[in-house]
């Protein structure tokens, strides 16, 4: 047997130090949120105490106007809605396309890895270049004109790389043992992805899909370049018409001298805040409630 | 050891990874309708040699093999052999209980269905969930998740999952090592009952275990260039009693590990 050398008097816990020490990392951490939290706060009271007088039916069911007591955000509301829901229906399905294929299908190769490492660039380039991109190729070369269809497609560049990221994520958490269950019952390649793999990341891949259009909702450089309208007073009602969206509405808005058109900005910023809040709000929802049925 | 029926066969088998040469000659018959066991210290390749017989190595795209592997008369590695129909014929068992994330009726139903099963899918549930002897225990909760179901409970599951395609032969790789004295003992009496219905080959760790359960016993050994070859397979009794290898019976006796 080897003698143990090592004796209790050589020990010095020093508990108390290391406590405060735990105590003084807490206090930064709550700080730096209390910080985030606080400047949020003072963001939401002076945005809520000056567009809450403004907003009302008339302010979501009326169209610009040259008089702040008339103007509402009717056309940008439903330009928006358009350019998000056409976004979700070219972004989401070649999102997670390419993020399946990318996971399931790719060889582990040269090109796929400069693939990959693009695509998480492509998430950082800043959107303006995507509005200008889309101004050349969908407006200027494919002749759409500046339509909702053409911001649609831009749109759907800017925030694909944020679905394939998500949905990849998502499928990355499929465990790989699943995978392996089923090919041993003897299912092919697509019946792994579609019975086994998708199943499991779908709430996932959703998630990802609705902050992406939350994200698409929320931007405005990429619209101004395309679009390039404000003042609309009709609503969109086909993929081809013209269109303008609720933060270049707010901007126009907010650029003007009168006090009347500051508060209709508010408002305006208090709608499409409860329009992103409500979106990431079903994100969540889904997340959870597909997390406790596989729980069960 | 006289039976012209051989179910698996392998003849100068050699298994690489890469470079890396993981099984070098190993030629083994299985014969149907027993167990046998695959034993031998971590690193022999009993798991590779497992993988080799449904063709899961496939998915590990640097695997490649040499020599002959034979399902009945069919060469396993031929082109003209299609995985995924050698995969339905031959089930498997993993490690780790791994139940789809559905419920426990889905599971059995997963294997019938990518089969085109035709007949009646309650009937054929119920009767794979009797022979993984699970069946008086989930009866009732049959459309609740399987991820509920205790370590022991998912293993029998998984086996009534592999049992519901039908196999011939159930390939079961170290099936108890992660659950507990009990599930491990509901997995070896389990393994007894369904030999004679089907083949099973068992890798395990636990050479008491490999006692009581097969009837014949491979023992697998690492050469000097870690790779595995076969050292001796025989009937389980002369392997555990009387072993015609020195280095068998050093093994079976704790001597090295």
């Amino acid at each position: 047997m080897i003698k143990n050398i090592l004796k209790k008097e050589n020990y010095n816990q020093n508990l108390n130090s290391r406590y405060t020490k735990g105590k003084l990392y807490f206090t930064v951490f709550f700080t730096a949120l209390m910080i985030a939290i606080i400047g949020l706060a003072i963001l939401l009271f002076q945005i809520i105490s000056q567009g809450t007088e403004m907003l009302s039916w008339t302010f979501v069911s009326s169209y610009p106007s040259r008089f702040p007591e008339k103007a509402g955000i009717l056309s940008a509301l439903v330009g928006s809605i358009w350019l998000m829901g056409l976004t979700g229906i070219f972004a989401v399905p070649l999102g997670i396309g390419t993020a399946v294929y990318l996971e399931e299908y790719a060889p582990k190769n040269k090109f796929t890895q400069f693939l990959e490492i693009n695509i998480s660039n492509l998430a950082g380039v800043p959107s303006i270049v995507y509005g200008l991109l889309g101004l050349a190729v969908f407006v200027g070369a494919l002749n759409m004109g500046r339509t909702l269809i053409a911001g649609a497609l831009t749109m759907a560049l800017l925030v694909m790389p944020i679905v394939i990221l998500a949905s990849r994520e998502a499928i990355k958490q499929v465990p790989y043992s699943h995978r392996e269950a089923a090919y041993a019952l003897g299912a092919t390649r697509w019946e792994v992805v579609r019975s086994v793999v998708l199943p499991s990341a779908i709430p996932g891949i959703m998630t990802g899909a609705i902050l992406s259009m939350s994200r698409a909702v929320g931007e405005a450089a990429p619209v101004l370049a395309v679009s390039a309208l404000v003042y609309l007073t009709f609503v969109p009602t086909d993929p081809f018409d013209r269109f303008t969206v609720m933060p270049i509405q707010i901007y126009n808005w907010v650029s003007r001298p009168q006090d009347g058109f500051r508060e209709l900005a508010a408002s305006g910023i208090i709608l499409l805040l409860v329009l992103l809040l409500s979106m990431n709000s079903i994100a969540i929802y889904i997340r959870s409630k597909y997390q406790n049925k596989s729980e069960e | 050891m006289v039976t012209d029926e051989y179910i698996l066969s392998s003849d100068n088998l050699n298994v690489y990874y890469g470079n890396f040469q993981a099984l070098a000659n190993v030629s083994i018959k299985i014969k149907p309708n027993i167990v046998t066991a695959l034993i031998g210290p971590s690193g022999c390749g009993k798991s590779t040699l497992l993988r080799c017989f449904n063709r899961m190595n496939d998915l590990i795209p640097i695997f490649s093999l040499d020599g002959s592997i034979k399902y009945k008369s069919q060469e396993l590695y031929d082109d003209t052999t299609d995985a995924t129909n050698i995969r339905s014929q031959i089930g498997m068992v993993f490690q780790k209980p791994n139940p789809f994330p559905k419920s426990i009726y889905d599971n059995v139903a997963f294997g019938l269905k990518i089969n085109g099963y035709t007949g009646n899918y309650d009937e054929a549930i119920e009767n794979s969930l009797r022979r993984a002897a699970l069946w008086e225990e989930v009866k009732d909760r049959l459309n609740k998740s399987a991820i509920g179901l205790s370590g022991g409970q998912q293993q029998r599951l998984c086996i009534a999952r592999a049992l519901a395609v039908n196999p011939e032969v159930l390939l079961m790789d170290e099936p108890a090592s992660a659950l507990d004295p009990i599930g491990t003992l509901a997995i070896e009496e389990l393994i007894r009952e369904l030999a004679g219905s089907v083949t099973i080959v068992i890798v395990t760790h636990n050479m008491q275990q490999a006692a009581r359960v097969s009837d014949e016993t491979a023992f697998l050994m690492v050469n000097d260039n870690r790779a595995g070859y076969l050292v001796e397979h025989d009937y389980t009794d002369k392997i555990f009693t009387n072993p015609s290898e020195e280095r068998t019976e050093a093994y079976i006796t704790g001597r090295f590990s």
